[in-house]
């Protein structure tokens, strides 16, 4: 990731160590029959503790909701919340301490792919279950894994489309600019791949990256601009949390427009705007699966719900909290599981994974369906339009549920992933 | 022709809708059997519908339309008849949600009913692909009539773009009304765009030429089409060539202009974050791994006086920089002045160990930032006169914060400057650098200037921290983002010379930009990097090397 200099190193360790200390105070000593434990696997300090946060507060927030209702096949529910301090090593080691010390029935947790990657191996080889939340590249297909939140085909591929579509303004020039990490750099792999199949001519694309925390876009909106002088083009921005109030301001500053270039943003959501100058955002779009301004009644009682959780549990923010796509994930990854529990009558990891399959929910963003043999998720997509209270305006949204592909039929035509019929990822017949 | 339709059905419109209003009577009966269409669920029929609807070309049914397409517009059935109506705000009475409507038309208010006995009217994808058209025409008319140049300049862009043919009366019109001189030349080039795609022969020729002149970029690749096509008459593709050519040689002159200003912009940002460093480290040999987290604390500074700019004179809210500069200056220079008094002045001479303790007094402001205002990023908005840019030329345009901060940086160097070279107070701070024992013996309190010197540096730390506000994030971590590259700046530059401070933030300004473009960010980040290195190495004491006796203390 970013150039981490030696003070980070130390900071990490320092906080590491809190945590640790901290962690002998949990309720790691309920050990009665009538509860059952799943721990939380999010960073708490650290870079990606401004995201990462709101994901752990969700995940209790459903915590509560489901004991309130009397909890698990009549077991009340105990988090484990550790902190992983945003380091990926620390993230095998506290999984590790989830799985066999305080042997949790299911983990939710993980944002970056980085730290997903690293608990993989943690998981396979103690058979453990994770729900990981948060919208990602793809090209993965574990046994021990549920991906709650978009696959590149539900997310990158419709924002593309859109915008190359006569209603999205029909662009014909693509930016593909991302911050410098897996992410950005297979979902741009992707995206290339999809446009060069529609007949987008190679010239039309440009590929750009920058560093993590980068401040400086001047030579960047520089050539954009020259880029969309010559007619229709729009950009595809997988740049990460912070660089992008210096991206936005740069690109208004220079005199660029929404209605000219529009940004079309795979990393920004609500919760990313809170701490935002929004009004060089405002026109620009987004595309995720969730926005806190879909309508319906459970989206409602979920937002409310929410800022009443922030406010009781004090959590900085209070009930001017917001909610966006990777909290509506790791909400319902907890139901998902409940339900997936009570249908197997166990808490045991394989017959729990098994009743995953094809179990539907009703989440706020409408009814979701886990996927029937590829561990991923059935969720509708919507493009949204930044406003200037940091909210988005749908302004598109996908006939019923899309289907997940962690293989994505551009990049990798030949892979599927299955885990009824075959051992996961496995070779297409041609 | 078009003209022509829309003049008719304008015509039959506003015949039938003086007479509808006299009576109080539904709209024409065409727009009343759309309407009606438009709760049904045969897509042809909502389309046809949607079509008559717009072909009005009156404002309101425009608008109404537009409603339809954020999906505001309802259908509400009372004793059989359903008729639509528009929703505006929601609000939760008990457990029931109720919304405010209006008719359709007039929007008039029809007053509060609950959403329960509404039901909206749809508008899917194809709906709303018939509905654009008709939205953007009445946007670009709007647009042309905004007071803000910059969203004229927009919709002249936005049509050149798309070379309608039917968008060039509108935009001679608009030409004839405008009097900015950016808007103007972006008409002109949009109206010659137009005619490039659409006219004859010699229209053509003309519109190349046109172009030609107006420097425009986006009309290259039409020219070089041009150009390219064998069909097209010799004249024609002459001047084409002609004006390609000349295009181009001013886009390498716009680069050429652009690439210096954005090395002089970075070169005056780094100035502004190293200053108040070199000074601390330069004069006063403290390593002050601090300095970030001031840098912090003058941002943060902003944000509280944005805050209470925005809370307590709403109408004064642009002026709010202005105060935030001295007020981002005194704090930091505060809390530099507690942290020499209180720690700092017992370790004089021990850099190694003001460096740990520097390094810990950061992580408790870091710390005390996070617990204070959260762990999240703060947001400070720009004051109007900050947001977007001047166009300078063709092609260029700069933008205010940007040149603002040069100017910033320029004045607090000369006020430095004068400072230490025009005053006695600098003088007495360059007699305690040059040699502390004799100043003191010579009766300059030596622990004053100290004092002084230090809350000075942390003070230009606020200032630059205030700076920044304007170009990227407040946030707990900011200063971590900023201190390699101040101590970049200030060791490459020579410690102790605040000539080579200026130099090297110059250099290191201008050497990113010169190789971004080419290497990209990141190759750009590593290449500058390599650069300072290899410099290094050849004079470890950067570009001005302090000579003579007091080289090494």
């Amino acid at each position: 990731m970013a150039a981490f200099s030696r003070r980070d190193f130390v900071k990490g360790s320092l906080v590491a160590g809190a945590a640790l200390g901290a962690g002998v105070g949990f309720p790691s000593v309920l050990r009665a029959q009538d509860t059952v434990k799943i721990g939380v696997l999010h960073s708490l300090s650290g870079t990606m503790a401004i995201s990462e946060v709101s994901l752990r507060d969700v995940v209790l927030m459903a915590v509560e909701e489901i004991n309130a209702k009397g909890g698990v096949m009549g077991k009340k529910v105990t988090p484990v919340v550790v902190d992983p301090a945003s380091n990926w090593d620390l993230f095998a080691e506290k999984a590790k301490q989830l799985l066999l010390q305080d042997k949790v029935a299911a983990v939710f947790g993980c944002w970056t792919s980085v730290s997903r990657k690293s608990v993989l191996p943690v998981f396979e080889n103690n058979n453990g279950l994770l729900f990981y939340p948060v919208q990602y590249e793809g090209e993965e297909c574990s046994k021990n894994v549920f991906y709650t939140g978009a696959t590149p085909n539900q997310q990158l591929i419709p924002g593309a489309e859109y915008l190359m579509s006569k209603e999205g303004g029909a662009y014909k020039k693509f930016y593909l600019l991302g911050t410098d990490y897996v992410f950005p750099r297979t979902a741009n792999k992707i995206l290339r791949a999809f446009l060069l199949a529609k007949g987008v001519p190679a010239d039309n694309i440009a590929e750009e990256y920058t560093p993590f925390n980068h401040q400086d876009y001047q030579t960047i909106v520089g050539k954009i601009k020259r880029f969309s002088s010559g007619g229709t083009a729009c950009v595809l921005s997988t740049i990460n949390g912070d660089s992008n109030v210096p991206f936005y301001k740069e690109f208004t500053n220079q005199g660029l427009r929404s209605e000219n270039a529009p940004i079309m943003a795979y990393s920004v959501a609500e919760d990313e705007l809170r701490g935002m100058d929004t009004s060089a955002l405002v026109g620009h779009l987004a595309a995720w699966n969730y926005f806190q301004s879909v309508e319906t009644a459970n989206n409602k009682k979920f937002v409310q719900a929410f800022k009443a959780y922030a406010k009781k549990a004090n959590l900085p923010g209070g009930d001017k909290r917001v909610t966006d796509d990777p909290m509506e994930a790791a909400y319902f990854g907890v139901y998902i599981w409940k339900q997936a529990v009570e249908k197997a009558k166990s808490f045991d990891v394989d017959p729990v994974r098994k009743a995953v399959y094809g179990q539907t929910f009703a989440a706020p963003s409408g009814t979701i369906k886990m996927h029937e043999v590829n561990h991923h998720t059935y969720r509708p997509v919507l493009i949204g339009e930044i406003l200037k209270d940091g909210q988005f305006k749908i302004i598109s949204r996908t006939k019923g549920l899309v289907e997940p592909e962690p293989w994505s039929k551009y990049t990798s035509p030949d892979k599927g992933c299955d885990w009824v019929k075959y051992q996961g990822t496995y070779q297409k017949k041609a | 022709m078009i003209r022509l339709t829309v003049l008719l059905s304008l015509t039959v419109w506003l015949a039938a809708g003086a007479a509808g209003h006299a009576a109080g009577a539904p709209p024409s009966s065409e727009v009343a059997r759309a309407l009606a269409d438009l709760t049904t669920d045969d897509a042809d029929k909502r389309e046809a519908a949607v079509t008559v609807i717009g072909q009005t070309r009156d404002p309101k049914w425009i608008q109404f339309l537009s409603g339809l397409r954020d999906g505001s517009v309802y259908a509400r059935t009372r004793a059989g008849v359903t008729e639509l109506v528009v929703g505006g705000s929601k609000a939760t009475r008990g457990d029931q949600d109720v919304i405010d409507i209006a008719g359709a038309y007039d929007r008039e208010p029809l007053g509060t009913v609950p959403l329960a006995e509404l039901k909206e009217v749809p508008a899917d994808r194809r709906l709303r692909l018939v509905i654009k058209p008709f939205l953007d025409a009445d946007e670009t008319k709007g647009q042309f009539a905004d007071p803000d140049p910059g969203v004229r300049r927009g919709a002249a862009v936005k049509l050149g773009n798309q070379a309608a043919a039917g968008a060039a009366p509108v935009v001679e019109e608009a030409l004839k009304k405008e009097g900015d001189r950016w808007v103007r030349h972006a008409l002109a080039e949009a109206l010659a765009l137009i005619r490039l795609a659409n006219g004859d022969g010699a229209q053509r020729a003309a519109a190349a030429q046109a172009l030609g002149e107006l420097h425009s970029e986006s009309a290259l690749p039409a020219l070089q089409r041009l150009a390219a096509d064998t069909a097209a008459s010799a004249t024609e593709r002459e001047a084409a060539v002609h004006a390609i050519r000349g295009i181009q040689r001013w886009g390498l002159l716009t680069r050429t202009v652009e690439t210096l200003f954005q090395g002089a912009s970075l070169a005056s940002i780094l100035l502004l974050m190293a200053l108040g460093l070199a000074v601390v480290f330069g004069l006063m040999g403290v390593i002050n791994m601090a300095h970030g987290e001031l840098m912090a604390l003058g941002a943060y500074a902003t944000y509280v006086v944005q805050n209470w700019f925005r809370a307590a004179w709403p109408a004064h809210f642009d002026s709010y920089f202005l105060v935030a500069l001295p007020v981002s200056f005194v704090v930091a220079a505060a809390v530099g002045l507690v942290l020499e008094r209180g720690v700092i002045r017992f370790l004089y001479g021990r850099p190694l160990e003001t460096l740990l303790l520097t390094w810990g007094a950061s992580l408790i402001i870091q710390q005390g930032l996070r617990l204070w205002f959260g762990a999240a990023n703060v947001d400070v908005s720009s004051p109007s006169w900050l947001s977007g840019g001047v166009p300078v030329m063709v092609g260029l345009t700069l933008p205010y914060n940007r040149v603002f901060i040069i100017g910033l940086a320029t004045v607090s160097v000369a006020a430095m400057y004068w400072l230490l070279f025009r005053t006695s107070a600098g003088l007495r701070i360059r007699a305690v650098t040059q040699n502390r024992a004799m100043s003191s013996c010579l009766g300059v309190r030596a622990g004053v200037v100290d004092a002084t010197t230090f809350a000075f540096g942390a003070g230009l730390a606020g200032l630059a921290g205030c700076a920044l506000t304007q170009i990227g994030n407040v946030g707990p971590s900011l200063g971590q983002n900023y201190i390699v590259d101040s101590f970049m700046v200030v060791v490459t530059g020579g410690v102790g010379k605040l000539a080579g401070t200026i130099l090297a933030s110059a250099g290191l300004g201008g050497l990113t930009k010169g190789v971004e473009p080419a290497l990209g960010a990141v190759f750009g980040k590593v290449a500058i990097l390599v650069a300072v290195i290899l410099f290094l190495q050849r004079r470890p004491a950067g570009l001005f090397a302090t000579r003579g006796r007091n080289a090494e203390a």
